[in-house]
């Protein structure tokens, strides 16, 4: 599959966490995007919809999202799935009967909640599953903190998914995004 | 058959028939996705097609597997076979794929009333909820129930030039699956990329 080499629109080339995944998405032809959404990734979801290079839509579940992109790279359609920490919680069947079995690439931008400074119980301890699960699957995972490591950090992971045909999770803390501001 | 909804006037088919009635009308290399036991025991019994996909797990996913291999491939004619126990897993999947509307998506819903692979047991809509209904309900304005053998072949047919996605529910009988999959996830994936073009033979 050819890699596009795109130049860089305006808004998304400034060095934001959602900038530097758009690009590396499209420095990496990664063109289908399905999100079931979390407010912190409002803005990138919003530069998704309106670059004409993604395709990209809601899904009524996370465990969807997987199937869809799992089906197009069989397809031959790159795909990375957008969710946030409850929705990843959804998945141990699906990593471990689909993506992991069958060997393919998923990509998976997960929005953290449930940390530094959560006010939900509900949130604080289903984020406290999502690390075990990664770690008992031997799935790749990295937690990206810091905008000056970010774009490495993307760019390899998803070079290394595509390479290895297996799945990985990128976990945007709230250090890299702010998180959710906690005004009600 | 476990139910007696009124909805579902029509003749109770079989399943590995259905499949292989589908197979038989295939000629252009089309995909068939085979939701998880009998519907991709059947699939394999009725010939063995590098454009077929046997899922081993993920229950539910058979038609969001189908939207992304039909996203990819615009081109190729996409068939889903799934049971309705598993449907009813992933409904939310029909308005997604009915708000993407992709031309070249036909889904097939083999309904019996049952979680046939595990005993038998009733679904929980058995006997109340009308998949067709749901479907449409759902934005997929393209979905019938198939009255008997013939009307099942009609509607494969008129779905291949359809404008938008096409659902297809047929009543089928309690018979169990025909033949096993072989269950060799990484053997199915490399097999079915090479049948999409997208692979080179090992």
């Amino acid at each position: 599959m050819a890699v596009v080499e795109e130049k860089t629109s305006p808004e998304t080339s400034e060095k934001s966490w959602h900038g530097i995944v758009l690009q590396s998405l499209k420095r990496n032809d990664i063109r289908l995007v399905p999100y079931v959404p979390d407010r912190v990734l409002t803005t990138l979801i919003r530069s998704l919809h309106a670059d004409p290079f993604f395709t990209t839509f809601p899904t009524a579940r996370e465990e969807e999202a997987v199937g869809i992109v799992s089906g197009a790279w069989m397809g031959g359609m790159r795909g990375a799935v957008l969710m946030q920490t409850s929705g990843f919680a959804t998945l141990a069947n699906v990593l471990a009967s689909l993506a992991i079995p069958y060997q393919i690439p998923l990509i998976m931008f997960v929005s953290e909640r449930g940390t530094l400074g959560e006010f939900n119980y509900g949130q604080s301890l289903v984020c406290r599953t999502m690390r075990p699960v990664l770690d008992s699957l031997a799935m790749e995972h990295h937690t990206a903190t810091r905008l000056d490591e970010f774009e490495f950090i993307v760019d390899r992971s998803i070079k290394q998914a595509i390479t290895t045909q297996a799945p990985v999770a990128l976990i945007l803390s709230p250090l890299l995004t702010g998180g959710k501001v906690f005004d009600k | 058959m476990n139910s007696d909804t009124s909805a579902r006037n029509t003749k109770v088919m079989n399943r590995f028939d259905l499949t292989s009635r589908l197979i038989a009308k295939l000629k252009n290399e089309e995909a068939v996705i085979g939701g998880i036991g009998n519907t991709n025991f059947d699939l394999w019994a009725a010939g063995h097609r590098p454009q077929n996909f046997y899922m081993l797990g993920s229950m539910g996913l058979a038609f969001p597997i189908a939207l992304g291999v039909a996203l990819a491939q615009p081109d190729r004619r996409i068939f889903a076979l799934e049971g309705d126990g598993s449907l009813l897993m992933q409904l939310g999947s029909l308005s997604t794929i009915a708000t993407l509307a992709p031309k070249n998506l036909t889904m097939v819903v083999m309904d019996n009333g049952i979680y046939q692979i595990t005993g038998a047991q009733p679904t929980p809509g058995a006997t109340v909820a009308d998949i067709v209904a749901i479907a449409t309900a759902s934005g997929l304005t393209h979905s019938s129930w198939a009255a008997d053998e013939d009307d099942f072949e009609r509607l494969i047919e008129q779905s291949m030039s359809a404008a938008g996605p096409t659902l297809i529910g047929v009543r089928i009988d309690d018979k169990p699956g025909t033949g096993t999959t072989r269950r060799d996830p990484v053997q199915i994936r490399e097999r079915f990329m090479h049948g999409m073009g997208v692979r080179e033979p090992l």
